[in-house]
């Protein structure tokens, strides 16, 4: 039997869940193999599949050193199964089941619930490589291609850490479900992944950027609620895929970081002073930094719609009945349970934004939601504090939460950045002023143009203070053969 | 309280009764008003394109009859459904260019999540049960509309449908589900709210689909429902569309079912105007039918006159008319009273059926929708009267006709003798008047089959072919009440000595009885004989629907209707009953 500490690469597929000695659900995932392959090879980063990219796999799960750089060809990446060790005797942390032993297996009154949730998570996973498998075309230096290809082949890994959760506990319908995880398609008209963040484009850099700082700070979110699951199998799988998720927002929150480091240094050396003077910077070939506001109004806002209604019956169900926590529900000090508390929420009455109490159990949504937001703050001051160093008063701000909104409390409503209320032709006349326009994407796109040696940069980005694996920055990260 | 100004000047108010009980102190009562028209819905929309319409559901959350809850989702109090069942009556009298009917919803992602669940958990029993009557009487009524109307319905279910909402498309003749991945048929009454699929769901499903029992047990316990092509092989729906080909194949199905129709292209509909009616005091007045309603002895009297302008001359004259033709005034004015006295009048138990007018007239209005019956608008009629008798067939009142002179119990409105408990008729005459006669006419066989697919005098007489051949032999002849009770066509006779006395307390004992104990027995000696697939919605399923209503597994405090959207579970007992 394994120990779950170290990873059996022996058989077709990487694991730490003694699948050498699971026939059923190797003979599944064996099966569904191919399928994802394909997919891969179909929806994967165009352009790259036979370049050799400096990658970093799994070889253990514990907490160090459990990572290996090497070159590999994407499609030969040792995608595996994950699971973090497991914790002996542990109990159901929260709702009605609180102190329980945690289920090894799925309790059959939950399991539609379970899997529902397990599928939407699975959805998004690979929806996000097929969202930025362009992006190999333009990208701004060798290791930031690199750095793609990383968080494309850990999406792709999570996807399989969703299809053997599917394929071990759900049955025939777990492996309809995974097979269907490989039919869908990001903005797919007839087929579209399941969310509406996923489905949307992600055409240039600073929106890859945005996306693994806001959207995949969603995913962190979401799978740090799933990690507090008294389903054991699936916190043990989103507690390991946490480890690489942080990976991915690392890339987001220093690309971001990066694009500003350039543009004040850019407008320093020209001596420019007002940050809005867009036309000015735009002659540096940087992203001006109030550019740079509305690429974070756009991902930010799109990203709180995946939290769902702020007051959710559904996710009242699910922590009720020990499915999802909250966000760090081991930290939090209370009875766990919920009953007959309160929280505040967000709503929208008469078309003001007001605060509300609403019962703690149906405004679990809102809850996962703050955190997400303070979550967000972190990179944000630390940009500003690039911009503040470099001598210039401009503030990058997160827009308020009713800001842009198609889901929850807020759709109904039209509310600036600053969430002031107005009405709808009012906030279409400014829209422009708060959300990327046509032209701002083509001048972004303007700039994206791919660089490919070993140490060079574009024009719009700084380099990194470090490389990867303590590789240099003029390392090189991708060999790129076509 | 909601308050509107009706836009011409009368003020109705839609608080429901439950509401009122809730109060303190004595008010004014409030009414739940069936009577609308296009420009005051606010949850539906109807598009017309040539021969095809859209009836559109987007339902607006604020627009609830009552405070307490919110239509998220396109889910739907009894408000939606009063919209619903004018637009469907509408479609039919005012567009008889109309062939096909597409039932589709107007909000993003949901095709409709069904009856509103804290609305449900807020009403009370009487009104729940009300509440899924009307909501079945509509739903049939589209069904009636598909088979007698040539006025065909179609589903295009794009997003969820669930509960009531598959309920819904479930009484298209062609339901269309698109292949997103997402969108879904369910009843997750059982799984999520521990009720049943009430509004026809688990019947339509095995009767109408014919899907087989098992999956359906499997469809019916699945709270995330089935999509796909997994729901046609299962029968749940007739095909499932990709999304780049939805609008076109939608349009294109209901342009076939249009094609289909025997409704003529070129004829002027027939307008509905606003119903008149004045309610004073204890009376109710419309045109042709008086209710007089006795809160003392707790009943009322529904008073309908026959015609009184001689039969017109040809049919263009009566479409002339329009919604003055007396066959339409009264069947409109007399559905809106069984409508109302149900839903406003509760306590009313007992309702006293009275005719007045001339028999001979009546007949030969008969003769004339007979003769006319394949004309769009005659058709319409008289199918619309067939749905107002079966209203009074499932209605929990105690019904009995008074047969006495001067009434007008012939043909179309000898069926409401037919259709009452028991009747009573008058023997000789009375202070000078001509005696009291029955008239059964050729309307009395065939126009009117009630929910059970045979006629009332069928139903009445079952096993009886003989007896039902006696009545035929003396078509059109007024029966006095001896050669009445001879036939079987009335219960008592009583002369002027005891029909005062008789009467009274033949009522007066009826209202000492158990109101529960009378409705469950007058719903079962009302539909003796065959079952279909209706009687099976009403009897079957909403008996057990309502025994469930009652049980605290749904309705307790810990019951699955009560902690619904808390988070909560409910605790259930677990003793099989
Ligand atoms: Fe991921
Ligand atoms: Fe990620």
């Amino acid at each position: 039997m394994p120990d779950g500490m170290n990873i059996d690469y022996d058989g077709l597929i990487p694991n730490n869940v003694g699948l050498a000695e699971d026939q059923r659900v190797r003979k599944a995932l064996e099966t569904w193999h191919p399928g994802y392959i394909d997919w891969w090879k179909d929806m994967g980063p165009e352009g790259f599949q036979e370049s050799l990219v400096y990658l970093r796999t799994a070889i253990g799960v514990d907490p160090k050193g459990w990572a290996k750089f090497d070159y590999v060809k994407m499609p030969e990446y040792k995608w595996g199964i994950l699971l973090a060790p497991a914790v002996e005797g542990r109990t159901i942390p929260f709702g009605k089941h609180k102190g329980e032993l945690a289920w090894q297996e799925v309790p059959g009154e939950y399991r539609a619930l379970l899997r529902r949730l397990i599928v939407v998570q699975g959805d998004t996973e690979p929806a996000s490589v097929e969202q930025q498998r362009h992006l190999g075309a333009t990208a701004p230096s060798l290791y930031d291609l690199r750095n793609l290809f990383q968080v494309n082949v850990e999406e792709g890994r999570h996807l399989w850490a969703m299809v053997y959760l599917l394929h071990k506990y759900f049955g025939t319908d777990g492996r309809e479900e995974a097979e269907e995880l490989l039919q869908r398609r990001s903005g797919h008209a007839d087929t579209p992944r399941m969310l509406g963040a996923f489905n949307e484009a992600t055409p240039d850099w600073l929106s890859f950027f945005m996306f693994t700082y806001f959207t995949d700070r969603d995913g962190k979110m979401q799978l740090e609620a799933l990690a507090q699951s008294g389903f054991d199998p699936l916190s043990r799988t989103c507690r390991f895929m946490l480890t690489e998720e942080a990976h991915h927002m690392f890339v987001g929150d220093s690309g971001v970081q990066r694009v500003v480091e350039r543009t004040v240094q850019a407008m320093r050396d020209a001596g420019i002073n007002d940050p809005y003077d867009q036309a000015a910077e735009r002659k540096l070939g940087v992203i001006d930094l109030p550019t740079i506001q509305k690429k974070m109004n756009l991902h930010f806002s799109l990203t709180l719609d995946l939290f769902g209604n702020e007051i959710s019956t559904n996710a009242a169900n699910a922590f009720n009945a020990g499915i999802k926590g909250r966000y760090r529900e081991d930290k939090i000090e209370d009875d766990h349970d919920l009953i007959g508390a309160t929280y505040p929420v967000l709503r929208c009455v008469d078309g003001e934004i007001v605060r509300e109490e609403a019962p703690a159990l149906s405004a679990l949504n809102m809850r996962l939601r703050d955190d997400y937001v303070k979550d967000c703050e972190s990179g944000v001051v630390r940009w500003n504090r690039v911009i503040e160093k470099a001598g210039f008063s401009f503030r990058l701000a997160l827009p308020h939460v009713a800001f842009n909104r198609a889901i929850g409390e807020f759709a109904t409503i039209k509310a600036g950045p600053d969430g002031v209320v107005m009405d709808a032709a009012a906030w279409a006349a400014r829209a422009g002023d708060w959300l990327p326009d046509a032209a701002d994407a083509a001048y972004i796109d303007s700039l994206m143009v791919p660089v490919r040696e070993a140490g060079q940069y574009a024009s719009w980005i700084a380099p990194p203070r470090v490389g990867i694996d303590n590789k240099g920055g003029d390392f090189e990260y991708v060999q790129i053969v076509q | 309280m909601i308050m509107h100004n009706s836009l011409d000047g009368r003020v109705s108010c839609n608080i429901m009764q439950f509401m009122e009980q809730q109060m303190t102190g004595p008010v004014e009562k409030p009414i739940i008003e069936f009577r609308t028209e296009p420009a005051r819905y606010r949850h539906w929309r109807i598009e017309i394109e040539g021969p095809v319409a859209h009836l559109i559901m987007a339902v607006d959350p604020a627009g609830g009859l009552v405070p307490g809850y919110e239509l998220k989702l396109n889910s739907y109090d009894l408000g939606v459904d009063i919209e619903l069942h004018d637009a469907v009556q509408r479609l039919r009298f005012e567009h008889p260019e109309v062939g096909a009917v597409v039932l589709r919803s107007g909000r993003e992602g949901v095709f409709c999540a069904g009856a509103n669940i804290r609305m449900l958990g807020q009403s009370s029993h009487a009104h729940k049960v009300n509440f899924c009557k009307f909501t079945n009487e509509t739903r049939l009524s589209i069904e009636d509309a598909t088979a007698h109307s040539g006025q065909r319905y179609l589903s295009a279910v794009k997003g969820a449908a669930a509960g009531g909402g598959y309920e819904l498309a479930l009484t298209a003749a062609h339901i269309m589900l698109i292949d997103d991945r997402k969108s879904s048929v369910s009843l997750p009454e059982l799984p999520l709210l521990a009720v049943l699929p009430g509004t026809g769901g688990l019947t339509r499903v095995t009767d109408k689909r014919q899907v087989r029992r098992d999956l359906a047990d499997v469809f019916c316990t699945a709270e995330e429902g089935v999509r796909g092509k997994k729901a046609v092989a299962w029968r749940l729906v007739d095909e499932v569309i990709a999304p780049s080909v939805w609008d076109a194949t939608v349009a294109q199905r209901a342009r076939e079912a249009a094609a289909r129709t025997d409704r003529p292209t070129d004829a002027q509909g027939v307008k509905l105007p606003w119903l008149e009616r004045k309610i004073e005091g204890g009376s109710i007045t419309y045109p042709h039918v008086e209710v007089r309603c006795d809160a003392g002895l707790r009943r009322a009297e529904i008073l309908v006159a026959g015609p009184s302008l001689p039969v017109p001359g040809d049919v263009a004259t009566a479409v002339a008319l329009g919604a003055d033709f007396w066959p339409l005034a009264m069947a409109r004015a007399l559905d809106d009273a069984i409508l109302h006295l149900r839903t406003n009048e509760a306590e009313l138990g007992l309702w006293m059926l009275r005719t007045r007018g001339d028999a001979a007239l009546m007949l030969a209005y008969d003769a004339f929708l007979e003769a006319h019956q394949n004309h769009w608008l005659m058709r319409e009629i008289r199918h619309f009267i067939k749905r107002v008798l079966k209203r009074i067939d499932v209605t929990s009142r105690s019904i009995v006709a008074l047969i006495e002179p001067g009434s007008c119990f012939a043909g179309t409105l000898a069926e409401l003798a037919f259709a009452a408990d028991r009747s009573a008729m008058f023997v000789g005459d009375r202070g000078g008047e001509a005696s009291a006669m029955l008239t059964v006419g050729p309307a009395n066989f065939g126009a009117y089959p009630m929910g059970n697919g045979l006629t009332r005098l069928q139903t009445r007489f079952l096993g009886e072919a003989a007896t039902i051949e006696r009545v035929r032999a003396s078509l059109e002849l007024p029966l006095d009440a001896e050669a009445a009770a001879d036939l079987g066509l009335v219960t008592f006779t009583y002369d002027q000595t005891d029909w005062d006395d008789e009467i009274r307390i033949m009522l007066e004992e009826r209202a000492s009885f158990s109101p529960d104990s009378l409705t469950g027995m007058e719903a079962n000696l009302r539909f003796p004989g065959p079952e279909t697939m209706e009687t099976r919605i009403f009897g079957r399923l909403t008996a057990w629907q309502n025994w469930i209503f009652q049980r605290p597994n749904a309705v307790g405090p810990d019951g699955a209707l009560k902690r619904y959207g808390s988070g909560q579970q409910a605790a259930f007992d677990r003793q099989r009953v």
